[in-house]
């Protein structure tokens, strides 16, 4: 579905993302760990279209995309959640779903019909099903608890009916029971819409629990991929990353 | 949604019918020059709310559409050669294409820029106005009247005629805004408005959702030209001028950005403040930074979004708890009236 190829980008003096070649299959659920800084985000924001890599192809659904603006990457399949959740503070949450879906089904510049369309309804009621976010339909999107501002953030990509669904840091700012009922929810909504996804975690218990695939990047280059229980007992990533001390052995998957 | 369509549309009825009753009910000139005025720059404010309120769009520069519309519809008319509905459409169409061009390099700026950057053609416009005086008259504008020939049986040299003509117009224009505003275009323009970056993520072309707003507003703010052409009889600078657009965000900031009417009820108590502070004083322009600036601190917002945020939280307060509601938010769709 995804292939990244020797993907180069530098800031100034600073590489980013050194030499980077990535897999992703199709329907797969990948995570991508790593220590603070080791461009996991600007991987996001290469192959999202957000920012131009200064070598390297990216090949999405067969075709190299890079240099593509992120406007047509949506449009080709490719959708993303947001570290720090990304919404329209004074839409609903109902509002907010219904304008994404117009804007999916290009009906954003529909100026002599009135909001909401009938035909985004369906799809609107099948994403608040699926979030779970039905009783807050009708709530304005910042006043939201945090996480059901992250999961609305998700929402709003699986608005966009994507092939790749990218999620920066799902869990991040949550408790602990937080973070599973949150990545539970996104494991299923994985196996419901058969998507193929990526996300950035760094509780390690989430990763190996959930994830297909590991990819780890230290000093934005790939330091190790493999299964989870290859990703726990190579020696590079228990000394760059997990460190001797992660009681590795428990919770296997 | 065409129960929301029919009531608007019955609001806009009730309003016309308001319009043209009130100087019936009270047969003085001065009232019917003083709704006028109200028409004219409440229209010029709801149109530069398009781009304040729904889109976040801050434009200093918006009275360049009014002097154009005015300037447009006044030269055609002098000229002799076309009806009152021909100019109308020229100017509207002229302004659009004006709005267009210059739109096409605002709308790729952001914030302050974008605002710079719409004053910046505004005194541009003002100065070509100011220099061409064989065309425009410079600083004494167009003169010698502007013809207003009859057509289909309407005869605008009747002050009567022309005040219900422009109330009609007027409302036509208010019903074509609201439904930009209720519209998927209207509720995509919120989105960029509240996260122009997530927008894009979203597969809303960004730039050319602002570019489509923005004529849609100058066009609006052409036809509030028009109706003040059409009610002094000339076109002036001052219509282009910074003071002009500053009038019309004054109105808006008086009124409110996000009740749909907000600006119509700004541009009425502005017009409604000048009448009765300028009999009284000379320092009309102090009393009313004394009062737009106890708005601003006082209630931190237009009196009408500051009324719809009180019911609100009275609607909030009665209900139960468990349904705080949409307290919080503007409360923009249920502020049709």
């Amino acid at each position: 579905m995804l292939t990244v190829e020797n993907l180069q980008k530098s800031f100034g003096g600073v590489q980013a993302t050194r030499d980077v070649s990535l897999a992703f299959p199709a329907g797969s659920l990948t995570a991508i760990i790593g220590p603070n800084g080791a461009g996991k985000t600007t991987f996001f924001n290469l192959i999202s279209g957000q920012i131009r890599p200064d070598a390297g192809r990216v090949v999405f659904d067969g075709e190299d995309v890079v240099g593509r603006s992120s406007l047509e990457m949506v449009r080709r399949g490719m959708a993303r959640a947001f570290q720090v959740a990304s919404l329209f503070p004074s839409l609903t949450v109902r509002e907010a779903l219904t304008a994404a879906v117009t804007a999916h089904q290009r009906r954003s510049w529909s100026l002599l019909a009135r909001f909401p369309l009938g035909q985004s309804r369906a799809r609107v009621e099948e994403l608040l099903e699926l979030l779970g976010l039905g009783a807050k339909a009708e709530l304005v999107s910042s006043s939201l608890s945090h996480g059901d501002q992250k999961l609305l953030d998700i929402g709003l990509a699986l608005a966009m009916d994507p092939k790749v669904l990218l999620l920066d840091e799902p869990t991040a700012g949550m408790g602990p029971d937080e973070r599973w009922r949150m990545i539970e929810k996104v494991h299923h909504l994985w196996q419901a819409k058969s998507l193929t996804m990526i996300f950035i975690e760094h509780d390690m218990d989430i990763v190996f629990k959930y994830a297909q695939a590991v990819h780890v990047l230290k000093y934005g280059a790939v330091l190790a991929q493999g299964t989870p229980a290859e990703i726990r007992r190579n020696q590079d990533v228990i000394d760059a990353y997990l460190g001797t001390d992660h009681h590795l052995a428990e919770g296997a998957a | 949604m065409r129960a929301g369509l029919m009531r608007d549309l019955g609001l806009g009825l009730i309003g016309l019918v308001l319009l043209l009753a009130l100087p019936a009910l009270f047969p003085h000139p001065s009232l019917r020059d003083f709704l006028i005025y109200v028409i004219a720059y409440g229209l010029l404010a709801m149109s530069l709310n398009l781009l304040v309120g729904l889109t976040g769009l801050v434009s200093f520069g918006h009275a360049a559409y009014f002097a154009s519309g005015a300037y447009v519809f006044g030269l055609l008319m002098q000229g002799g050669a076309v009806s009152i509905p021909v100019a109308m459409l020229a100017a509207v169409g002229g302004t659009a294409l004006l709005a267009l061009v210059i739109g096409a390099i605002c709308v790729r700026l952001k914030e302050i820029y974008f605002s710079f950057i719409t004053l910046a053609f505004q005194m541009f416009i003002h100065s070509i106005i100011l220099t061409w005086v064989d065309l425009t008259g410079g600083d004494q504008g167009l003169r010698g009247g502007i013809p207003r020939p009859p057509f289909l049986g309407i005869d605008l040299g009747d002050a009567g005629t022309l005040y219900a003509f422009c109330a009609v117009v007027f409302v036509a224009c208010l019903l074509v805004m609201r439904q930009v505003w209720q519209s998927p275009f209207g509720y995509t323009l919120r989105m960029i408005r509240d996260n122009p970056a997530r927008a894009n993520f979203l597969g809303v072309d960004v730039v050319r959702m602002k570019l489509g707003v923005f004529v849609l507003a100058g066009t609006m703010a052409s036809v509030a030209g028009i109706i003040m052409a059409l009610f002094v009889s000339g076109a002036f600078p001052e219509f282009g001028f910074w003071t002009t657009s500053g009038e019309a965000i004054f109105m808006i900031m008086l009124g409110g950005t996000q009740v749909f009417l907000g600006p119509v009820i700004g541009a009425f108590l502005l017009q409604l403040l000048n009448h009765y502070v300028t009999i009284w004083t000379h320092h009309h322009g102090l009393v009313l930074g004394i009062v737009i600036l106890a708005i601003v601190l006082g209630l931190r917002r237009g009196v009408a979004d500051y009324a719809m945020a009180w019911l609100a939280d009275r609607r909030a307060a009665a209900a139960p708890p468990a349904t705080p509601a949409k307290a919080a938010a503007p409360a923009e769709t249920k502020a049709a009236g």
